[in-house]
């Protein structure tokens, strides 16, 4: 009961940043070449960041479980990889949309978009395996977690190495002060709300795994 | 077998040879082909009338940060659900084992 | 024992275990072969192939018989308990992996030897005008696809439904070394071969291969121990 006290503060400091991001970003200048349609930025760009860092997050605890054979990182990992799968949701139904309107297509075959997809693949796969592999399946999606995280690199470099349409990544450390502003405030309000949602469902794994304690306890 | 010696273990050697190949692409021609920074930034607009012309995108932005608050709250949301399934069954199972082991 | 006894002591016992029924070999080439052919039918207009066609469907052959093979490979061990008896041994873990992946690869250069003229012949694809470096893309892309293959089909032996999750595992992780097999030999089959291009996906995949043997190397002994 005590870490469910905890969770209040920062749940409504996020809350509070979540709400007032959209008038800050209704308050951003209009992009010149794109118009309205470049404020799915916003929150676009921010997903993507979460994303990659819930990657790197199961990857890593991934590795921690698998070299340390320490069962909290496994819960963690799985947490992770869930909320990599949501936030890969996001991004890629807002990227679309965004694309809709300044490419003209909802979908284009680019190195950028292709990984992120497979990116999307990877843990969604990650998921499967740990609901329908059988006992002994969290060891092997440890495995394919680390193979996992390795993607990652490759997809942040992709569009910096070869030529596509999706803006490159300096875009962001170039931005005007008007859009650093409300970029830097989704940002931090996406980032928090990860950090918030990957501890709640941490604390539920850890639950579970207590359960499942006393279940085997009375067994005995 | 000796573990620690480089050349005997083949991870250890692998490694190494993964350290040298990403130091010579970080170094190498990936970075010679990056693109020109600067010239790819946004650039912010005052003028009004474009940002009316442009409507037909609104539609666009709203859906897409509709499906961005429903999945955050959708999820947050199965998670609650899930936390308090959970902590009943917990309360529960404690409760009737409880009275057993004072016995 | 020294590391490259005992890889060569597995591959010598892979070898000799196959050469006896040979079923593996000749279910992957029959699959591999009807793989082309039903591309062939799908994808060939009045007697014209598509433009750009034929190395898709080489790597995509690749990648599907490879995929029948490795699960083959395994289920030969799972059936008689041997993997078992292997990881008992008194042998490293990371040799027991290369041993198992060298003889996938060996089967798979097999095929390649097969299914590479083939597409030539049936697309119209002049594979062979820059054999070095098709040679090169051909036996990088393959090591890439197969240290991922060994290390996942391996560790799946366990697991429940593990003839569905290999696929599903194996494919979204291997893609980049799909695209970029199919994009450097698309670049040296143009009308004007861009062998700069094709280059410079030779040494993505070089990199991945690397960066997937090393990391395999490591995770093999920790997945592989109950």
């Amino acid at each position: 009961m005590d870490t469910r006290k905890l969770f209040i503060l920062p749940l409504v400091a996020i809350a509070a940043m979540f709400a007032y991001a959209p008038y800050a970003i209704h308050a951003a200048p209009y992009e010149s070449t794109m118009g309205l349609v470049q404020k799915i930025f916003y929150f676009h760009v921010p997903a993507a960041m979460a994303m990659f860092l819930s990657a790197f997050v199961c990857g890593i605890a991934s590795a921690v479980f698998l070299f340390g054979r320490k069962e909290k990182a496994d819960r963690l990992a799985l947490s992770a990889a869930e909320l990599t799968v949501l936030f890969g949701l996001i991004v890629l139904i807002s990227g679309p949309l965004w694309a809709r309107k300044a490419w003209g297509v909802w979908w284009q075959w680019d190195a950028r978009l292709t990984s992120t997809l497979i990116l999307w693949l990877v843990f969604q796969a990650y998921l499967l395996l740990r609901r329908y592999g059988g006992p002994g399946s969290d060891r092997l999606a440890a495995g394919v977690a680390i193979f996992g995280a390795a993607n990652v690199p490759f997809v942040y470099w992709s569009v910096n190495v070869w030529r596509t349409l999706h803006p490159p990544t300096n875009v962001v450390r170039t931005l005007e002060p008007e859009m650093m502003w409300p970029f830097m405030w989704s940002a931090i309000a996406y980032l928090g709300l990860y950090g918030l949602m990957l501890a709640a469902r941490y604390r539920l794994e850890n639950r579970r795994a207590e359960l499942e304690e006393i279940y085997l306890a009375a067994e005995d | 077998m000796k573990r620690n010696h480089i050349l005997r273990d083949p991870r250890a050697l692998m490694t190494a040879i993964a350290m040298i190949v990403m130091l010579v692409i970080s170094v190498g021609p990936a970075s010679a082909q990056q693109p020109q920074p600067d010239q790819d930034g946004y650039v912010a607009v005052t003028d009004l009338d474009l940002a009316q012309e442009q409507l037909p995108a609104a539609p666009l932005v709203m859906a897409a940060y509709a499906i961005a608050w429903l999945a955050v709250f959708g999820y947050l949301w199965s998670i609650w659900q899930r936390l308090t399934r959970v902590e009943r069954e917990l309360a529960e199972v404690s409760r009737r084992i409880q009275p057993e082991t004072r016995r | 024992m020294s590391f490259l006894r005992t890889v060569w002591l597995i591959v010598r016992k892979d070898f000799l275990i196959e050469a006896r029924s040979r079923e593996v070999l000749y279910t992957t080439l029959f699959f591999a072969v009807s793989c082309v052919l039903v591309f062939a039918f799908g994808f060939v207009r009045e007697g014209r192939p598509l433009e750009d066609a034929a190395s898709g469907i080489l790597w995509i052959a690749i990648a599907f018989s490879g995929t029948l093979a490795l699960g083959r490979a395994f289920e030969r061990e799972r059936q008689s308990e041997t993997l078992r008896a292997l990881l008992i041994a008194p042998i490293d873990r990371p040799a027991l992996y290369v041993g198992k992946l060298v003889g996938v690869l060996l089967l798979l250069f097999v095929v390649e030897l097969i299914i590479v003229p083939l597409v030539a012949l049936m697309f119209q694809a002049p594979l062979f005008d820059h054999a070095l470096l098709m040679m090169g893309l051909l036996v990088a892309g393959t090591i890439g696809f197969a240290a991922v293959g060994t290390l996942f089909a391996a560790m799946l032996v366990r697991a429940r439904s593990r003839d569905v999750l290999l696929p599903v595992l194996l494919y979204p992780i291997t893609i980049p070394v799909i695209i970029a097999g199919v994009r450097g030999t698309a670049a040296l089959l143009e009308g004007d071969p861009n062998i700069a291009v094709a280059r410079m996906w030779l040494s993505m995949l070089f990199f991945f291969d690397v960066v997937f043997v090393t990391l395999a190397l490591w995770t093999f002994e920790p997945v592989m121990t109950e």
